[in-house]
């Protein structure tokens, strides 16, 4: 059951961005050109409605479904952020897709995405490896 | 009835989006983000053992692959019942040994970027900002920084 609920958030999510379109090469393209606020519009109200409804988690002291304290995952800033970030950017306007939208170009058949989803495996699996000896 | 069928408007769908950092954190304590479930693929294709030694989680990351099959199922849905046909999300070019060749080098900077930034436009921009941390601001300049360097003057020599 505890799978399921997973896989059907899944769903809903990757309708959702498909539906926003922005699993679209196009629609990437067109926001690193300035061409169009779609992204941004969608990025900027995404953030805000997150950001207020973390506020009210706090304020209210909600706590999860389990009944446990909700605990926020603290993100490490490092030169990783930098140059991990700069190097995911590159790779965002070739390929059209940050890594949620992927899965779901490949869902709706683009099938050259899987090619992409293989590159990300290796990549994810090459910095695994090198970690050791790249900056931090 | 048509209307579903073509692109949403921004301000459902940015909202909608925003929403599954308050909806995950509250059904299971979980903050939004994707790009480890790409690690997790490379847990189940090598030998899980020898991938934990790299300091990766696999049991608690174990959700963001049930999460991303779940996407891909909803990508197939909207093929399938909500999209008009012909709507292409990928240049013809792209279904060519030269395109493919670029996808293959896009998605390995997508898949060592976002490992080595620990995140990606879920984990930093959306959850990273939404949360107040800086990471996620940063982070999120740098995929700017990286996709402006490539539209604005990589594009051209690759097309």
């Amino acid at each position: 059951m505890k799978d399921i609920k997973f896989i059907l958030s899944g769903i809903v999510f990757g309708v959702i961005l498909t539906k926003a379109d922005v699993i679209s090469w196009f629609r990437i393209h067109d926001m690193f050109l300035f061409k169009e606020a779609h992204m941004y519009l969608i990025i900027c109200s995404a953030i805000a409605t997150a950001a207020v409804s973390v506020l009210l988690i706090k304020y209210f002291k909600i706590k999860s479904l389990d009944k446990k304290e909700i605990v926020i995952e603290k993100k490490i800033l490092n030169k990783g952020t930098i140059i991990g970030g700069g190097a995911f950017g590159l790779g965002w306007a070739i390929t059209g897709a940050c890594p949620g939208p992927i899965f779901a170009q490949i869902g709706f058949g683009e099938w050259p995405a899987i090619v992409t989803l293989i590159g990300a495996v290796l990549g994810a699996y090459s910095y695994s490896v090198t970690k050791s000896k790249l900056p931090h | 009835m048509s209307s579903i069928l073509n692109t949403w408007p921004w301000y459902i769908t940015g909202p909608l989006i925003g929403l599954f950092v308050p909806f995950l954190l509250v059904v299971s304590n979980k903050l939004l983000g994707i790009s480890s479930s790409f690690q997790h693929i490379c847990s189940i294709v090598l030998n899980t053992k020898k991938f934990s030694v790299s300091g990766y989680n696999a049991a608690s990351n174990r959700w963001k692959f049930l999460f991303v099959i779940g996407i891909l199922l909803g990508g197939l849905f909207c093929k399938v019942l909500l999209t008009n046909p012909g709507t292409t999300f990928l240049p013809e070019n792209y279904y060519t040994a030269k395109g493919l060749t670029l996808l293959f080098a896009g998605g390995f900077l997508v898949g060592f970027g976002t490992r080595y930034a620990n995140g990606c436009t879920s984990g930093h921009s959306i959850s990273g900002i939404s949360t107040f941390q800086l990471s996620g601001l940063i982070a999120t300049v740098s995929f700017f920084i990286g996709g402006l360097i490539y539209t604005h003057f990589l594009f051209s020599l690759f097309n």
